[in-house]
C-alpha cells in the first residue's frame, strides 16, 4: 500500500508492473489514469493540504482494503501546475479475482475526488477560475455508502 | 495558541494562507471559531455566509461542532476538485 503526492509525471507501465511484479497470489490488476483535459484550457494548477493529503488518501486505501480482498494498491496524485494532456492521478489495485480490483479501484477515484484535501485552478482565455465541486462527484462516492445511490 | 490555514479560492479571497491565533474566550468549536472570524468583517464575512465551506480539525474533516482547543491545527477550504 504505497500513496504519493508529488510534481513529477508517474511511469504508468513501470506502476502497473510493480503492483504484480513477485506475487503470483494476484491475478487481477485494475488501474485508472486522470488527464488535464485540454477543452477550453490552457492549464491547471493543483493546490493540496500538505500532511491531510497524504493522511486523507491513506485511510481511503485502507477503507478499500477493508472492504475488498487486495493484494496491492497504489495512489499517485500530482500537484502543481499541468498541461492538457498530462497525467494527474494514478490508482492501481492488485487482487486475486477482477471484481476485487474493479470495484476497489473505481472506489478509490470516488473517494478521492470527495474526500482528499486538492483543489484544482483552471487558466484559460478569460483568466484563472478555481473549479467548482461537482454533485455528480458527491453522488458517485454516495454510492458506496450504506443506503447509498 | 491555534495554528489556522487556509485554502484555494478562500486563502485568495482573505489574503492570507495561515495565522497563528489565541483562542479567545467562548471559542472552543469550529462553529463558534468561524463566528470569531466572520466578525473580522470585509472578506472574513465569509465565514458566515458560505455553506459550503469545509473545516479540519488536525487534519481531519471536521463539523461545526468539533472542538477546538490550544495547540489545534484548524482548516478552512472550500470542497475539495482533486482526481
Amino acid at each position: 500500500m504505497s500513496v504519493s503526492v508529488q510534481k513529477a509525471d508517474f511511469d504508468v507501465g513501470a506502476e502497473i508492473a510493480a503492483l504484480s511484479a513477485g506475487d503470483d497470489g494476484a491475478g487481477a490488476v485494475a488501474s485508472f489514469v486522470g488527464l488535464v483535459r485540454g477543452a477550453g484550457i490552457d492549464a491547471m494548477t493543483l493546490e493540496h493540504y500538505q500532511g491531510m493529503t497524504e493522511k486523507s488518501l491513506a485511510e481511503i486505501v485502507a477503507e478499500a482494503c477493508h472492504r475488498w480482498n487486495l493484494r496491492r494498491v497504489r495512489v499517485i496524485h500530482r500537484v502543481g501546475r499541468l498541461l492538457p494532456g498530462e497525467r494527474i492521478v494514478f490508482v492501481g489495485v492488485s487482487s486475486s479475482h477482477r471484481r476485487d480490483a474493479f470495484a476497489a479501484c473505481e472506489f478509490v477515484m470516488d473517494y478521492l475526488k470527495t474526500r482528499a484535501p486538492f483543489w484544482k485552478k483552471e487558466e484559460g482565455a478569460a483568466g484563472a477560475k478555481w473549479v467548482d465541486a461537482r454533485e455528480s462527484d458527491d453522488a458517485a462516492a454516495s454510492r458506496w455508502e450504506p443506503g447509498g445511490g | 495558541m491555534i495554528k489556522l490555514l487556509y485554502f484555494a479560492g478562500l486563502r485568495e479571497a482573505l489574503g492570507v494562507p495561515a495565522e497563528a491565533l489565541a483562542l479567545p474566550a467562548g471559542v472552543d468549536t469550529v462553529g463558534t471559531l468561524r463566528a470569531h472570524l466572520a466578525a473580522r468583517g470585509g472578506s472574513w464575512q465569509v465565514f458566515a455566509t458560505s455553506r459550503s465551506l469545509r473545516a479540519a480539525v488536525n487534519q481531519a474533516m471536521a463539523g461545526m461542532e468539533a472542538p477546538v482547543g490550544s495547540g489545534d491545527e484548524v482548516a478552512f477550504f472550500p470542497p475539495v476538485t482533486g482526481g
